[in-house]
C-alpha cells in the first residue's frame, strides 16, 4: 500500500509540477495571474478526448498537435486581450488586479464554451490502462508514462530556461522588467512567449491527465488552485521550486486518499495551500528564481 | 452627500420606509427582482465597505454567504428564527475574525488568492461532512417564511448596513480606513492601530454577508454546498461594486440595479449559455473601466487627472 | 540635562547582513541632534529601530526611561515619537487639512471633528501653509509636500522628532526655509534627531552629532569636535588607498 501510494503520488506529483510551471513562467515572466488556467488544462483534456475517441489518435500523439495548439492560442490572447491591459496599468499591482478579474471572464466563458460543446458530465477514456508490477506492487501502465513524459517536459522546460538564451531572457525578466529592458531585452516579446510557453504547458499537462483522470467542464478551478499552490509553495517563477513542490503535494494527496480518507484530499490541498500562504507567502525556496 | 447628519439620516430613512411598500406594487417576478436586488446590494455594500478603503479585493463573500446560509440550513427548524440568525452572526464572526487575522498582513495578490481558496476550502470541508458524517449532499429548509418577510428583512439589514456605513464614513474608523487605503506605512507612524482597523471592517463587513445568506436560505427550500458556497456570487459581487464605484457609499447600487437585471435576463433568456455571456460580460467591464478596475478603485473625485497634471508640472519646474 | 532618548546595544540584521551593530547613544531633552553617515551606514534603519518600522534583534531604546524597543509603530507614534519619510510620504487623494488630522485623530489624546480643524489649521500656518488646507495634498509642490508631511508629524504632539532627510532635494532658497523652520521648532523645545547630508544645515542647526559608518556608531559629541574627527572623515572622504 505505501509503494502503491508513492507511485501514484509521484504521477500526481509530477503532473501538478508541469501544469505549476507553465502558470509560473505566465505569473512570474508575464505578470499576468491567470485564472482561467484550469479551465486551459481541461480544454486541452477534451481535444485529447474527441481525438482518441473520434479519430484513434494516441495521446502521445495529440500532444504534438495540442501543444502547439496552446502555443497559439496562448499567445493570441496574450496579443489581443492581455496587452491592453499592460499597457493602461499604472502599476503592477493595478494590472495583477485587472488580469485576475479579466481572466476570471475568462474562465467563466472557456468553461461555458466546454459546458455547451460537451455538458457537465465527466469523461473519460482508456489508454494503456493495463496493470504492470513495480517495486512489488501493481499500477496502471498509462500513469508511468504520465510520469515520464511530465518529467521529461518538465526537465526539457527547465533546461530550456537555465541553458538558452531565450530561456535567460525569461528570467531576467521574471527578475526585474525595467533593468532587463535596459539591457536590450523586449520585454513585451518575451512575455508574450513566456504566457504562450506557459499555455502550452498547460495544453501539455492536460492531454497527460485525460490520460489516467476523470475531468469534466467544471473542474478548471481545482487545476488552478493546484497550480497556484505550487507555485506560491516553490517560490513565484521560480521553476526548480515548482517542481518539487509539485511533487511534495501529489505525495501528500496521495497518502491523505490512501491513509486518511479520499474525501479529504481535495480540502487537504487548500489546506496546505492556506497555510504556505500564512507561514512562508514568498514560498518554501525563496522569493524568485535568481 | 450632506454634511447635516440628521437630515442624511431621515432622508435615508424615507426611502426605506417607501422601499417597504414594494410588495404590495408588485407580482411575484418583480419579488423575487426585488429580493435579487436587495440581497446583491447588501452584498456589494458591504464588499465596498471593507475592500473600498483599503483595498483589498476579497473573493469571499460567498464563504460568509454560505456560512449563514448553512447555519439556517441546519439550525432552522430547531431554534426559534431570533436565535438562528443571532448564532449565523456569531459564526460569520467566528470565522472573519479567524481569517481576518491570519490574512490581513498578506500583500495584494496574496489576500485575492487566499481568500478564493478559503472559499473552496470550506465547500469542499462541508460537502466531505455532509457526505461521511450526516450521509447526505444537501438540506431541506422548510421554514415558513415567504417572499415578503424575506424583502423585508433583507431590508432591513441593508437600512442598517447603509447606516451603520454613514456613521463609519464619519467617523475617526472611517477615517483611518482612508488614512491606510492611502498609505499604510503613514497610518501606522500616525498612530493607528491598522491591523484592528481593518480586522474591525472586515468583521463588520462579514457580518451583513453572513445575515445575507442566512435570510436567504429559506428562498431555495434545498441548499447544498455547491449552491451555498457558488463562487459566482463572490465573482458577481466584487463586479458590481466596482463597476458602481466602491468610493462612496451608495456606489455599489449602480452597478447592482443594472447587472442584477441584466443576469436576471440572461438566465430567463440564455440558461445554457449563461455562463458564457456572464464571462464575455465581466470581461467587457474590465475593459471598459477606463482606468481598469484598480484606477477605479483609486479614482476619487477626478483627482488622478490633476494629479498627474501637478506631477507632471513638478517634473517641469525642477529640470 | 536629562535623557529623553537613550539607545544602547541596538542591533538588527538583514540574512548575513548587519545593518545596525551594538549602536549606542542619547538624545538629550530638548536638543536638535544630527545623525549623519555616509550612504549604507545604517542610519535609516537605525531611524525605523526607534520609530517601529523594524522590530531589533538586540538591544533596547529608551523614550522617558521606558523601553519601547520592538514596540509596534502605532503605539510608538501614541507614546511620543513622530517622524518624517526619506521619500516624502503624503497622502494624496486626500486634502491637506485632511492629511494634518490624520496626525491628530489617533494620538494619545485625540482630536476630532471642529477642534481638529481648528488645530490643523494651527499646524499648517507654522510650517508656512496657512490658508492652503483645502487642496489637495498632491498638488502641493515638492517642498510644500515636506513641510505637510512635518505639520503631521507635529501634530502628534510628539516628545521627540524623527527626520529623515526631511532638508534634501530643497534648491538653495528652500533649504534655507526650511532651515529656519526648523530652527523656530527646536526654539520652542521641540526634540529633534535627524539625519541629513546637507552639512551646513547641520553646523546650523545641530548641537551634538552622532556618526555611523557600516552600521556602528563611530563617534559623538559636539559637532564641531565630531566634524574634526579623523575616523569620522574618512568615513565619509575614503582612505588614501581606497
Amino acid at each position: 500500500m505505501l509503494t502503491n501510494a508513492i507511485l501514484s503520488g509521484l504521477t500526481m506529483g509530477g503532473t501538478y509540477a508541469l501544469v505549476a510551471m507553465g502558470l509560473t513562467l505566465q505569473y512570474g515572466v508575464s505578470r499576468i495571474m491567470n485564472l482561467a488556467y484550469g479551465e486551459f488544462v481541461i480544454a486541452a483534456c477534451f481535444a485529447a478526448l474527441v481525438l482518441f475517441a473520434s479519430a484513434g489518435i494516441s495521446p502521445l500523439v495529440a500532444l504534438l498537435v495540442v501543444a502547439p495548439a496552446g502555443f497559439l492560442l496562448s499567445w493570441a490572447i496574450y496579443r489581443l486581450l492581455l496587452m491592453p491591459l499592460v499597457r493602461r496599468a499604472p502599476s503592477r499591482g493595478a494590472l495583477e488586479v485587472d488580469s485576475i478579474l479579466a481572466t476570471f471572464g475568462m474562465l467563466f466563458i472557456v468553461q461555458g464554451i466546454m459546458l455547451a460543446l460537451f455538458g457537465g458530465d465527466y469523461s473519460s477514456y482508456s489508454y494503456y490502462n493495463t496493470p504492470v508490477d513495480l517495486f512489488g506492487t501493481t499500477i496502471a501502465a498509462n500513469r508511468l508514462i504520465v510520469l515520464a513524459v511530465a518529467l521529461a517536459v518538465a526537465l526539457a522546460a527547465w533546461a530550456f530556461l537555465m541553458h538558452t538564451r531565450s530561456g535567460t531572457a525569461m528570467r531576467a525578466v521574471a527578475v526585474d522588467p525595467v533593468a532587463a529592458g535596459l539591457v536590450a531585452i523586449d520585454v513585451r516579446r518575451v512575455a508574450a512567449a513566456a504566457f504562450a510557453l506557459g499555455g502550452a504547458i498547460a495544453a501539455t499537462g492536460g492531454v497527460l491527465i485525460s490520460m489516467f483522470l476523470t475531468f469534466n467542464a467544471n473542474i478548471g478551478v481545482v487545476f488552478t488552485m493546484k497550480a497556484l499552490i505550487v507555485v506560491i509553495m516553490g517560490g513565484v517563477g521560480n521553476v526548480v521550486g515548482a517542481l518539487v513542490a509539485g511533487l511534495i503535494l501529489g505525495l501528500a494527496e496521495s497518502f491523505v486518499a490512501t491513509f486518511v480518507d479520499p474525501g479529504l484530499t481535495i480540502a487537504v490541498t487548500y489546506a496546505i495551500f492556506l497555510a504556505v500562504l500564512i507561514v512562508r507567502p514568498q514560498g518554501l525556496f525563496g522569493a524568485r528564481a535568481r | 452627500m450632506t454634511d447635516r447628519p440628521v437630515i442624511a439620516i431621515g432622508l435615508g430613512a424615507l426611502v426605506f420606509a417607501a422601499l417597504a411598500f414594494v410588495p404590495y406594487m408588485v407580482d411575484g417576478y418583480g419579488m423575487s427582482l426585488a429580493i435579487a436586488i436587495a440581497n446583491y446590494t447588501i452584498l456589494a455594500t458591504a464588499w465596498a465597505l471593507f475592500s473600498g478603503p483599503t483595498r483589498y479585493i476579497s473573493l469571499a463573500t460567498v464563504a460568509f454567504f454560505g456560512v449563514g446560509a448553512y447555519t439556517v440550513a441546519v439550525l432552522g427548524e430547531v431554534l426559534p428564527w431570533p436565535v438562528v440568525m443571532l448564532v449565523a452572526a456569531i459564526n460569520g464572526c467566528l470565522l472573519a475574525l479567524l481569517v481576518g487575522l491570519s490574512t490581513l498582513r498578506l500583500a495584494g495578490i496574496y489576500f485575492v488568492i487566499f481568500t478564493f481558496g478559503l472559499t473552496e476550502l470550506i465547500r469542499q470541508v462541508v460537502t466531505w461532512y455532509e457526505v461521511k458524517v450526516t450521509s447526505t449532499v444537501g438540506r431541506y429548509v422548510f421554514l415558513d417564511i415567504d417572499q415578503q418577510a424575506i424583502y423585508w428583512q433583507l431590508l432591513g439589514v441593508a437600512a442598517l448596513l447603509f447606516l451603520s456605513g454613514y456613521l463609519i464614513g464619519r467617523s475617526r474608523l472611517g477615517f483611518a480606513l482612508r488614512v491606510i487605503g492611502g498609505d499604510e506605512m503613514v497610518a501606522r507612524h500616525v498612530g493607528i492601530d491598522t491591523t484592528r482597523a481593518k480586522l474591525l471592517l472586515f468583521v463588520l463587513s462579514a457580518l451583513f454577508m453572513t445575515l445575507t445568506g442566512a435570510i436567504m436560505a429559506p428562498r431555495w427550500t434545498y441548499i447544498d454546498p455547491a449552491i451555498a458556497f457558488n463562487p459566482q456570487v463572490s465573482f458577481q459581487t466584487v463586479i458590481m461594486a466596482l463597476l458602481g464605484g466602491v468610493q462612496r457609499l451608495w456606489g455599489p447600487l449602480l452597478g447592482v440595479i443594472p447587472l442584477t437585471l441584466l443576469f436576471d435576463w440572461l438566465n430567463a433568456h440564455f440558461p445554457n449559455h449563461y455562463l458564457l455571456i456572464l464571462g464575455i460580460v465581466f470581461m467587457l467591464i474590465v475593459y471598459l473601466l477606463p482606468q481598469g478596475v484598480a484606477g477605479a478603485l483609486a479614482r476619487l473625485r477626478g483627482l488622478r487627472s490633476r494629479k498627474e497634471r501637478a506631477s507632471a508640472a513638478m517634473k517641469e519646474a525642477r529640470q | 540635562m536629562t535623557a529623553l532618548l537613550e539607545v544602547s546595544g541596538l542591533t538588527k540584521r538583514f540574512g548575513g547582513l548587519v545593518a545596525v551593530r551594538e549602536a549606542a547613544f542619547s538624545v538629550n531633552e530638548g536638543e536638535v541632534m544630527g545623525l549623519l553617515g555616509p550612504n549604507g551606514s545604517g542610519k535609516t534603519t537605525t531611524m525605523n529601530l526607534i520609530s517601529g518600522s523594524l522590530k531589533p534583534d538586540t538591544g533596547s531604546v529608551r523614550l522617558e526611561g521606558r523601553d519601547i524597543a520592538g514596540r509596534r509603530p502605532h503605539a510608538i507614534a501614541r507614546g511620543g515619537i513622530a517622524r518624517t519619510f526619506q521619500l516624502v510620504r503624503v497622502i494624496d487623494d486626500m486634502s491637506v487639512r485632511e492629511n494634518v488630522i490624520s496626525g491628530l485623530a489617533f494620538r494619545e489624546n485625540p482630536l476630532w471633528g471642529v477642534s481638529a480643524n481648528v488645530e490643523a489649521e494651527k499646524l499648517l500656518a507654522r510650517v508656512g501653509l496657512g490658508g492652503r488646507g483645502g487642496v489637495f495634498a498632491a498638488e502641493l509642490t515638492y517642498v510644500d509636500q515636506k513641510r505637510l508631511e512635518l505639520a503631521r508629524a507635529l501634530a502628534l504632539s510628539p516628545r521627540l522628532l524623527l527626520l529623515d532627510e526631511w532638508l534634501a532635494g530643497l534648491n538653495a532658497t528652500e533649504l534655507d526655509g526650511g532651515i529656519d523652520l526648523i530652527h523656530s521648532l527646536a526654539n520652542e523645545g521641540v526634540t529633534i534627531l535627524m539625519v541629513e547630508h546637507v552639512m551646513s544645515a547641520i553646523r546650523r542647526l545641530c548641537s551634538r552629532c552622532v556618526v555611523m559608518n557600516a552600521g556602528a556608531v563611530i563617534a559623538a559629541g559636539e559637532t564641531a569636535a565630531v566634524m574634526a574627527e579623523p575616523a569620522v572623515i574618512s568615513a565619509y572622504l575614503g582612505d588614501e588607498d581606497d
